[in-house]
């Protein structure tokens, strides 16, 4: 079964009188436990593709099935229990919530879904001791580094076990050794886990550990090896 | 997995409104002041107009109007001695001996003419019982020379000291008193100067003079007849209530008996009531009116700031309605801080000040409509509910619009916004 599939995406852009395909007929399907990397220059595609799965822009043509389930009608709060029952968001720019701790950020998600306080709280310092932030629980965001923010940021995407997990360009803000600790945990969590990941990235390095790599040009898949 | 009910995740939304509030601390305090100031504003100077209404009522009512009066039905519209009623029967005693009247008396009061060996004019002769008198009017507590009545047979009358200046008499002379007796007749009397009152306002004094209530009835030749009894309860807001089962046994009277609350006799001291009151509600309302807005623009500008993080929300799966609710939130620990402050800060200056404050600089255009020289501000527990609810509903009312707006953000546009 696929964990997402996308067929025929359209999204346009208006500047000035130029219409721009953010997406141009895009098709594509990614398995369960998939490890894909999209690739390609800056506008060419990327994050529109992530955004558009993730539900959070709505393509002006086209279809997207998540799990089975097609999100093409759902309203903006149907499409946040869907983000929030399936998907796993890792952003750039760490995006915590800067009033929160690390274990409270992580906290959040299991928050919302209803999760016990007391299972919230065992998930969280588990998970957070899983990407190397043991005793870091109780900092807030500015009291972190880069590296140790999206390491929250990816402790907060994993941490209900979603089916798929969405990153644009996560190792942008990283030094390299950050980016490879981040690297291996993706794939770890890939090959225990069996999450399907779908990154947006510029990074070479990145691109290394994917399964899929798939290039992306004005808005079109113009590449899709399978390695 | 089933998510919850944006309701159900008010501990985080408390959470995150709490903290969020501080992370512009300087913009919240002055917020706290403003909602502090403007609800201190509100109750301050409503207590201090209370006060004022309090005064008149207070001083109306103990200047011979008292809660509740019953008269003979055409007495109010000529108080002539002819529309004098029967002393209270006993049913009628023992409604006025109910645990609801504090006190109560029976007076003769009719028109008359005062003349000493100069002067000569009209007042109104008051013939009262001195004890039960005792607590329903001033007359008792404002002899400042002399003596008060002993009796309901005392034979000296007492006059104000302004009447006094003006008949150019003095105490122990002797003064006539003229007027009519039930068949017409001009009947006149001697009467000794035993006691001079002041009053507040001092417009009192000229007005009536107090003789023994059976002296007045012999002079008069009434007999038992009297022209009202008074009964005071134990709040004047209460009158009304306190009217009513008096009505009803003075419509079983065999003679026809008027039962009057002080409101409908003085018809324009009893709007002073719902008149403030109203008020007092368009003053709260129009002081955080104008707050709101300074509300509705922090709210704006915290919402502003934190664009990116209401499009993290959404994007990690928080609905709409629970945006909207945690911006709600900030906005009642904002109204709820700032009202307790308020209401606090209110009571703090009002409790020294309730010895009264001395306005006597200003007493005299004052008096004229009814009021003292000394102000007593009147914190009433209403007012303070009264300013909370508004505050509170109108609040809540104009943070309905940065709320409203924040939830209906975008999440692309927000996560991208720099």
């Amino acid at each position: 079964m696929s964990a997402v599939t996308c067929q025929g995406l359209v999204k346009r852009f208006q500047q000035g009188d130029q219409t721009i395909y953010g997406l141009d007929h895009v098709d594509l399907s990614v398995a369960e436990g998939g490890f894909l990397c999209l690739s390609g220059p800056s506008g060419s595609g990327k994050t529109t593709l992530l955004n558009a799965i993730g539900g959070l822009d709505k393509p002006d043509q086209g279809s997207i099935t998540i799990a089975g389930c097609c999100i093409d009608a759902l309203s903006k709060g149907q499409l946040a229990d869907m983000r929030l029952s399936n998907i796993g968001f890792v952003f750039q720019a760490y995006n915590l919530i800067p009033v929160l701790s690390a274990r409270e950020n992580v906290e959040f998600v299991m928050q919302v879904q209803g999760l016990s306080a007391s299972e919230r709280r065992q998930a969280a310092d588990d998970i957070l001791r899983e990407v190397g932030l043991q005793g870091l629980e109780d900092r807030r965001p500015a009291q972190l580094s880069g590296g140790q923010q999206q390491r929250v940021a990816v402790a907060r995407a994993i941490v209900s076990k979603p089916a798929l997990v969405l990153a644009d360009e996560p190792t942008a803000n990283l030094d390299s050794h950050t980016a490879e600790q981040l690297m291996n945990l993706f794939v770890e969590l890939n090959v225990k886990h069996k999450v399907t990941f779908i990154i947006a990235t510029h990074d070479t390095r990145v691109m290394e550990y994917a399964k899929r790599l798939i290039r992306m040009v004005d808005g079109k898949i113009v590449e899709d090896e399978i390695r | 997995m089933m998510p919850v009910s944006p309701f159900k995740l008010s501990g985080v939304l408390w959470v995150l409104a709490w903290r969020n509030l501080w992370r512009n601390y300087r913009r919240t305090l002055i917020m706290l002041t403003a909602i502090a100031v403007g609800v201190w504003a509100m109750i301050f100077l409503t207590a201090m107009m209370r006060g004022m209404v309090d005064d008149m009522v207070r001083g109306s009512t103990s200047t011979l109007l008292g809660h509740v009066q019953l008269h003979h039905p055409q007495y109010r519209d000529d108080p002539n001695i002819v529309n004098s009623m029967p002393p209270p029967s006993t049913s009628l005693q023992q409604a006025l001996n109910s645990e609801s009247v504090v006190a109560w008396t029976t007076r003769v009061r009719v028109p008359a003419v005062i003349s000493s060996e100069r002067e000569t004019t009209g007042i109104t002769l008051v013939g009262i019982d001195p004890e039960s008198e005792r607590p329903l009017s001033f007359i008792a507590h404002k002899i400042t020379e002399g003596r008060y009545l002993e009796s309901p047979n005392d034979r000296g009358v007492i006059l104000g000291k302004r009447l006094v200046d003006k008949l150019e008499t003095r105490l122990g002379k002797r003064v006539v008193l003229m007027s009519q007796d039930p068949d017409n007749n001009v009947v006149d009397r001697g009467f000794r100067v035993v006691g001079i009152y002041r009053s507040d306002p001092s417009m009192i004094e000229e007005q009536f003079a107090f003789v023994g209530r059976t002296t007045a009835q012999g002079f008069l030749h009434m007999g038992e007849q009297i022209s009202e009894v008074e009964v005071l309860g134990s709040d004047y807001r209460q009158a009304k209530s306190l009217a009513v089962p008096l009505r009803q046994t003075a419509n079983n009277e065999t003679v026809p008996i008027e039962v009057l609350s002080w409101t409908e006799i003085d018809r324009y001291l009893g709007s002073m009531l719902p008149m403030m009151d109203g008020f007092v509600l368009v003053w709260i309302i129009v002081v955080f009116t104008a707050l709101s807005f300074g509300l509705v623009n922090t709210l704006a500008m915290a919402v502003f700031e934190r664009v990116r993080e209401i499009g993290l929300m959404q994007a990690l799966g928080m609905k709409p309605q629970a945006i909207m609710l945690q911006v709600l939130f900030e906005s009642i620990f904002l109204l709820v801080i700032g009202l307790v402050i308020g209401n606090l800060s209110a009571w703090l200056t009002i409790l020294p000040l309730q010895s009264g404050i001395d306005i006597s600089v200003v007493a005299q255009g004052l008096e004229m409509g009814g009021m003292s020289s000394m102000l007593y501000p009147s914190l009433q527990i209403e007012d303070m509910i009264l300013a909370t609810v508004v505050v509170l509903l109108l609040g809540m009312g104009a943070s309905l619009l940065p709320a409203w707006r924040a939830a209906r953000l975008d999440p692309i546009k927000a996560l991208t916004k720099h």
